[in-house]
């Protein structure tokens, strides 16, 4: 800057200028610090509540910790469902990467398939509590494990987290008793409490294991935890730790359930023992079965097409749904009504010929004799399962008669008392055929009634208890598995009753049918009478069930048929007769001849009350606690 | 009040040998109440990194080495060396602008040999101020008309540069900077009130030239809570920290928006709202005591300074210094747009604790070499 242009500067008056100027900037900034000091007296101050309650929202989280479930043992201690701990890798969303990030970055560690990604991701889209973890992938491999444990601190919002999961020693034979546990869907989230499977893995899916979830399953604990911005817990600061679930006593035995199931061989069938003096499921088998702890580990589509297409039907739990025809097995029960409604008597007697005939030239309903029996009383009908003598007291009666008596013994309805999904099965009546097919009721519809067949359809589980209430000589309990919970008696309150009284108008009918169906077995013509030479004694009653109608004419040729549409073969038979410890119903599909469920339930028989099981089941014996 | 203590202390602050070695003990005490109580807040807010702390102090360190060099440095040559350094950095910022480096959308370095790198930007805030002072040097005060536009371009074209490309915190401080110094050499009041009243339609002109992100960032402030775990994390994490603090704090170490790294950049940007959480208001009263103390000696220094330039340049770096302080305290507490400002000399880091440092040792020499009246 040259200095010609120089003018008369009046440094003085310059620097006192300058001077105020700085006065004013100072002014200024003590201004402006009282702007910041008075922002944050209301932040500090009068905020304070709001941003301290912000603040303790940020760190501290409410953890739920599932609880312990409880266990399902035998009636002997045996443990039927058990604990196990599994590692399983769980996402919190808010702290991990976006989700393909996530894939990236996990897929060189763990395999971890489509399936549980899009589980995944329909579980981020539902209502969860915020931070708290989404299960990716549960039980891990040991190897999986440890692989993962290493790479977890490169990996936010992901973690190891150890649960309890459940495990079935025995598998297929106590499936569909037991029922199995599975992965919480969003389904199974609307019928419990969701604050309370926060954290949880498994809820029951079907058996026992759904029926008594709320009891098995506890109340989960909550800790309050500090975590950081991570999601990583710091510290704990109060804690209320989970109630463990229910452990549950069965009335079931183990060792009798295995052998039942075992003894159905290759066929496809069921067995329901009962306790006739409570009502307990000593053994409820279907078979074939299937191993229920796929569905805890997270049954792959595959294995479960497999299974749904399996045209054994291996998911189907026959003993509760199996709809099949009582056949045979229905007599005594028929027979009891004949006499209640005076339509027989143990004195009368009756020509049975080959057939019976509605009508002369009428159809002809075949007995399984081709020659007939001869003159037979009502005794003699059991021993020997008369059919004809069955046709024409049916069509005696009617349907409404046998439709009042047969519905005392449960047929028709669903009375077992702790289990869901058991199928009602079809006791026929006027209205009922009205209702479905618009027709009145024919008098040849009561006639096929009167052997079990015909319109009448009837679960294992129906027959089982109607033969335990024969074994109790009316005395009725509805079936049900759980004999205690905790030590403490079972109660089912949620149900109409538990058990009745079926009343006679002569009691001792109860008697006169218990010794006809002994003769079953001792009687030289008893149709049961493979089944002599026991120490005790045996009352039992067996059953053909056909598969469809034949023809009229049409005979039956057990070799040129398709097995498909061999007869089942059934038996109900409970023992010791006089005063009955237990009553089983077996069913064979399409095993033909009654001989095989009769020998099970005399193994069955020698098995309970003598502990006479072959050596390899004395295996059961070492399990129990 | 031990007031022969207090006697004995300026007598201290008069020694001859500071004199000599051009120290202005005051400003050098309150530097260091500043910086102690800067690197107290900064182990905590680093989640007691020992090592961090240590590379602060050495950062500190090296600042200090910077204030006391320059202080050796008469004024005098400052202000032949201001036209020069102006242009040579204009130039440097023109560099940038075409082949800097930088990030995120950003070019803000010159890359040198040896994989160094050099942000002109920076040194423009020093630079900045000297260019006026030096153009007011020479002419008498209050400026003119003509010569107050011609001031307003020299501040506007380095503003400008550095806010292309694009570094709002930067530009704003290289342009307060100037406008400061044009300030302390008596611009008129119409022209100030003028200018107040054209600061709307200003920022009307800015929002049609400001980035998507920068205009995230003005609405992410007006309205946080619209995108809390996105762009609004920040602010809602350290308001909460601020004011859960409450008057007290609670207690150092003992912040759980901090040490549970809620509160993000805790160290850098964002480490008074620790400080507030730890400590409460008091805590944050008592730091800006120690702020007010170091403006209160560069102030006096700029009233007392030798001549035009010296007044103006001192004037300035301190009210620049505040407004640093300002802007970031404003920012972290929600008063103002997140523009990236540290807290100067207590915020972790950057190239900022050295130039500013630097600006300190101006001051010193300008109050040390003035000739003994």
């Amino acid at each position: 800057m040259g200095k010609h242009h120089q003018v008369f500067r009046n440094y003085r008056q310059e620097h006192s200028l300058t001077k105020r100027r700085v006065v004013v900037a100072a002014a200024f900034v003590l201004f402006m610090v009282g702007v910041l000091m008075a922002r944050l007296f209301y932040l500090q101050v009068m905020e304070y509540e709001l941003y301290q309650t912000k603040a303790n929202d940020n760190r501290v989280m409410l953890v739920t910790e599932p609880p312990p479930r409880g266990l399902i043992y035998d009636r002997n201690g045996v443990v039927l469902a058990d604990n196990r701990p599994i590692h399983s890798l769980t996402v919190i969303p808010e702290r991990a990467a976006s989700l393909p990030e996530l894939k990236a970055a996990l897929s060189p560690i763990v395999d971890i398939s489509e399936e549980d990604w899009s589980e995944y991701e329909s579980k981020l889209k539902e209502y969860r509590r915020p931070y708290q973890s989404i299960t990716l992938k549960s039980q891990l491999s040991d190897d999986e494990w440890s692989k993962v444990s290493v790479d977890l601190y490169k990996l936010d919002g992901v973690q190891v987290e150890a649960q309890l999961t459940r495990y079935y020693p025995y598998g297929e034979a106590f499936a569909h008793a037991i029922g199995y546990v599975g992965r919480i869907t969003s389904r199974d989230l609307e019928r419990v409490d969701r604050m309370a499977y926060q954290g949880a893995l498994f809820i029951g899916k079907t058996g026992v294991e759904e029926y008594y979830e709320s009891t098995l399953f506890g109340k989960p604990g909550i800790s309050k935890v500090e975590v950081n911005a991570r999601g990583r817990i710091m510290s704990e600061i109060e804690r209320q730790n989970p109630t463990p679930g229910k452990d549950l006593h069965l009335y079931m035995d183990a060792r009798l359930q295995q052998y039942a199931y075992d003894l159905l061989g290759n066929y496809k069938g069921a067995v329901v023992a009962i306790d006739p003096n409570n009502g307990g499921v000593l053994a409820m088998v279907s078979k074939p079965g299937f191993d229920p702890n796929l569905f805890v580990r997270g049954i792959s589509v595959d294995q479960y097409a497999e299974l749904r297409d399996d045209k054994r039907l291996p998911l189907f739990n026959r003993a509760l749904r199996g709809g099949y025809p009582p056949a045979s097995t229905i007599k005594p029960f028929m027979g009891l009504a004949g006499l209640e409604y005076g339509f027989s008597s143990w004195s009368e007697t009756y020509y049975a010929r080959g057939y019976y005939q509605i009508n002369p030239n009428g159809r002809r309903y075949r007995d399984w004799k081709r020659g007939g029996h001869g003159w037979i009383d009502l005794e003699r009908s059991i021993i020997e399962s008369v059919d004809t003598y069955y046709y024409q007291l049916a069509h005696k009666m009617g349907i409404t008669p046998i439709h009042t008596f047969l519905s005392k013994f449960g047929y028709g309805q669903s009375s077992i008392l702790d289990l869901n999904g058991a199928s009602k099965g079809l006791l026929p009546s006027n209205e009922w055929k009205k209702a479905r097919y618009k027709e009145p009721w024919y008098p040849g519809d009561s006639v096929n009634v009167g052997i079990g067949q015909g319109f009448m359809v009837a679960t294992p589980i129906q027959i089982a208890t109607a033969n335990a209430a024969m074994a109790a000589r009316g005395h009725m309990y509805y079936p049900r598995m759980v004999n205690e919970v905790d030590n403490a008696p079972a109660t089912f309150e949620g149900n109409e009753g538990v058990e009745h009284e079926i009343v006679l108008k002569d009691q001792r009918n109860w008697e006169r049918m218990v010794r006809a169906m002994e003769k079953v077995i001792t009687d030289a013509r008893g149709t049961g009478r493979r089944l002599q030479g026991t120490e005790y004694t045996i009352a039992g009653k067996t059953g053909t069930g056909q598969v469809f109608s034949l023809a009229d004419d049409q005979e039956y040729d057990a070799d040129s048929l398709d097995k498909r549409l061999h007869d089942h073969a059934l038996f109900i038979g409970f023992a010791p007769a006089e005063k009955p410890k237990i009553a089983v119903f077996a069913i064979f599909e399409n095993g033909g001849s009654s001989s095989k469920p009769a020998d099970l339930t005399k193994a069955l028989f020698d098995a309970y009350l003598y502990d006479d099981y072959p050596q390899e089941y004395d295996y059961f014996e070492e399990q129990r606690r | 009040m031990n007031w022969q203590f207090y006697h004995r202390f300026i007598a201290f602050t008069n020694a001859r040998l500071w004199r000599l070695t051009h120290v202005d003990v005051l400003l050098l005490v309150a530097l260091l109440i500043l910086m102690s109580g800067g690197l107290f807040v900064l182990y905590s807010a680093s989640g007691q990194d020992v090592a961090m702390v240590e590379r602060q102090v050495l950062r500190l360190g090296i600042g200090m080495v910077t204030c006391l060099g320059l202080a050796q440095l008469p004024p005098k040559y400052m202000r032949r060396a201001s036209p020069f350094l102006f242009v040579v950095l204009v130039g440097l910022l023109a560099c940038v602008l075409l082949f800097g480096v930088g990030a995120k959308g950003a070019q803000r370095w010159l890359a040198l040999p040896g994989g160094l790198r050099f942000q002109p930007s920076e040194i423009m805030k020093i630079v900045m101020p000297m260019m006026v002072a030096w153009y007011f040097a020479n002419r008498p005060l209050p400026p003119s008309f003509k010569e107050i536009v011609t001031v307003l371009v020299i501040i506007a074209v380095p503003s400008l540069m550095v806010a292309k490309q694009p570094d709002l915190g930067t530009a704003l401080l290289v342009g307060v900077s100037g406008i400061f110094a044009l300030f302390l050499a008596g611009l008129g009041w119409r022209y100030i009130i003028g200018a107040a009243a054209a600061v709307p339609v200003a920022a009307y002109g800015l929002w049609q030239v400001m980035r998507d992100y920068q205009k995230q960032r003005v609405l992410t402030f007006l309205d946080p809570e619209s995108d809390p775990l996105g762009s609004g994390w920040n602010i809602i994490q350290s308001k909460t920290a601020i004011g859960s603090g409450g008057l007290h704090g609670k207690g150092y170490l003992e912040g759980t928006q901090a040490q549970l790294n809620f509160l993000p950049e805790s160290h850098t940007d964002f480490i008074i709202a620790v400080l507030a959480e730890e400590f409460g208001m008091i805590g944050c009263a008592l730091l800006m005591c120690a702020y007010l103390l170091v403006i209160a000696r560069g102030l006096y220094i700029a009233a007392y300074a030798e001549d035009n330039y010296a007044r103006l340049l001192a004037g300035s770096i301190t009210l620049t210094f505040f407004v640093y302080m300002f802007v970031n305290i404003g920012m972290v507490s929600g008063i103002l747009p997140v523009v990236g400002v540290p807290l100067p000399l207590v915020s972790y880091g950057g190239t900022s604790i050295i130039t500013i440092m630097a600006t300190f040792g101006i001051l010193m020499s300008i109050q040390t070499h003035k000739r003994a009246r």
